[in-house]
């Protein structure tokens, strides 16, 4: 009880300081400027004539490649530069605590950006039949996939005391992680690569799970990939904290 | 109680808190003195449980600090240096959460921060963002947050650092209110602060601890400690030689004088008083005392004393 009314309070200030300062505004008008530019305009959403949203999503990955860094990197940084991790850590709450605090508020504020998406599906289901069922699945696996971005900045942000570092870091991992089972570098790899070692790779990468999910195909195994990179980094967040703190 | 047991901490090659030992009791308040870099935020820091020791033990009112770094915290309130605070946040906003992190909830969490707000005098600034506040502001609210869960343990490192008089006397008696029922163990560089309000000082000088003492005991050990000057009405030789017959006087030095008063200054050969003894030659030679002043001792001179380093002396011959 104890351990959740702290990150409860951890959550609250950190969603509050989002909205307290010009950050969120921002992110959030480029987050859907540039989903809807995308969207319609590369993408091509009216003239492929299909009541889906598979040109929304496909750039989801992209997107929050840049994006989801951005709001990651002031997580730990900025408690580091500002010195208030001695304070944060000095009062009975423990990383493990403070991490999952952040995380839910990061993770909600990123979920409200998604949520406001809504006017596309609205759109599709106003031209033609959308199959609802995808569209939710396809929202799930953006969430997903925005939390496990999230941890990979959170844990590049509990690094560093300076945000452009971990920012970097968090796009450079993020790239991997989109890279290693994006189709055409896939292609690339299997011309000289075995076959067993190409999959190894994409089996570590966002884009299959994702694509999986996004066709409407919800398997628990890709639930399960998400689940344990998002807590794979928590996890390595942690330790990078316990080191610094001595717990 | 704390207690403090053969206290290492190395950062690489480098020793920055090398084998400290003490204990401190309730109702004390323990001036910790050193140079920059002596080891005293580092010493608070590992007392707070932000920083491992690597090795020795710390224990706050029986609890070992590094197995149990949440039970110890709760007994502790803790400031760190240069105050950090949440930026953007607003006093009250700011003091409710820290409430909220040190476990209280509704009503109780705001009713303590509207007591900190009262105790730290911070009413008329509870709705203005932290990073507006000028500094004495800062140290408050930064020292509210330290009392919102009523600990037996104050660490505050340089509470005072920065703030003009007036505000450095609003901390000092806050402090000194505060003493009867707590632990406070401070850091400072303000000497005349430690003679103020502390009960106790503390030395440290390369990590090490160099003097635990009273203020005033520390005082005596003072080069100049209980040297008497006195002014008096009597012709040169004659009073060099009275005086110098004083049986604890080592040294007589004639600072001033004419042909009919003179200003002595008269060493102690073991820093005793010397006033009686003085004042009785003067009567018993019919010379009329006209001043008479003993240095009290200076606690900068003694902490000058104990702490110039080998590197500090070469820099200066």
């Amino acid at each position: 009880m104890d351990m959740i009314s702290r990150s409860w309070a951890i959550a609250k200030r950190e969603w509050s300081s989002y909205f307290n300062s010009p950050v969120a505004y921002i992110f959030i008008i480029i987050f859907l400027a540039l989903a809807g530019f995308f969207t319609f305009s590369v993408s091509g959403f009216y003239e492929a004539g299909q009541a889906d949203l598979r040109g929304f999503f496909f750039w989801h990955p992209w997107l929050y490649l840049i994006l989801v860094p951005a709001v990651a990197m002031r997580l730990w940084s900025e408690e580091r530069r500002q010195g208030t991790i001695e304070l944060l850590f000095t009062t009975s709450v423990t990383p493990a605590q403070a991490i999952v605090g952040k995380m839910v508020a990061a993770w909600a504020f990123l979920g409200l950006a998604l949520l406001l998406t809504f006017p596309v599906p609205l759109t599709a289901a106003w031209l033609g039949q959308p199959d609802w069922g995808v569209i939710v699945s396809g929202y799930l696996a953006s969430l997903l996939l925005a939390g496990a971005y999230l941890a990979v900045g959170m844990f590049t942000s509990a690094l560093t005391r300076n945000q452009v570092i971990s920012f970097a870091l968090a796009v450079v991992l993020g790239l991997f992680l989109i890279l290693a089972g994006f189709q055409p570098v896939t292609e690339l790899l299997s011309q000289w690569a075995p076959g067993w070692l190409v999959d190894g790779v994409a089996a570590f990468s966002f884009m299959p799970h994702y694509e999986a999910m996004q066709r409407g195909v919800l398997d628990a195994r890709d639930f399960i990939y998400f689940a344990s990179v998002t807590g794979f980094m928590l996890f390595l967040t942690q330790l990078v904290l316990d080191n610094r703190t001595g717990r | 109680m704390i207690k403090v047991e053969h206290l290492v901490k190395k950062f690489g090659l480098r020793t920055a808190v090398d084998d400290i030992s003490f204990t401190v009791e309730k109702g004390t308040v323990l001036g910790f003195l050193g140079p920059n870099g002596a080891g005293k935020t580092t010493t608070i820091r590992m007392i707070a449980g932000y920083l491992p020791p690597t090795s020795g033990a710390v224990t706050v009112n029986g609890i070992d600090v590094g197995a149990d770094p949440v039970g110890a915290q709760k007994q502790i309130g803790y400031m760190p240096e240069n105050t950090p605070l949440y930026d953007e946040m607003t006093v009250q906003a700011f003091l409710r959460f820290m409430a909220e992190i040190r476990g209280f909830s509704g009503k109780e969490r705001d009713r303590r921060a509207a007591a900190m707000l009262d105790v730290c005098m911070l009413g008329s600034v509870r709705h203005q963002p932290i990073e507006t506040l000028s500094k004495g502001y800062r140290r408050r609210t930064c020292l509210a947050q330290t009392l919102i869960h009523d600990p037996p343990v104050l660490l505050l490192d340089e509470p005072t650092e920065g703030l003009d008089p007036n505000q450095k006397q609003v901390v000092r008696d806050m402090i000194v209110r505060m003493a009867p029922e707590k632990i406070i163990m401070m850091s400072t560089h303000v000497l005349e602060e430690v003679e103020a309000i502390c009960s106790r000082v503390m030395i440290i000088s390369e990590g090490r601890l160099k003097a635990d003492s009273h203020p005033a005991e520390l005082k005596k050990r003072s080069d100049g400690f209980n040297t008497l000057t006195i002014e008096v009405l009597a012709p040169a030789e004659p009073a060099v030689a009275a005086f110098g017959r004083i049986p604890d006087v080592a040294q007589v030095v004639r600072v001033a004088g004419t042909a009919e008063k003179q200003v002595l200054r008269l060493v102690p050969r073991d820093k005793q008083s010397l006033a009686v003894r003085a004042i009785e030659t003067a009567a018993e030679n019919r010379w009329l005392v006209t001043e008479l002043r003993s240095e009290p001792g200076r606690l900068d001179d003694v902490f000058r004393q104990i702490t110039t380093t080998a590197d500090v002396v070469k820099k200066s011959a």
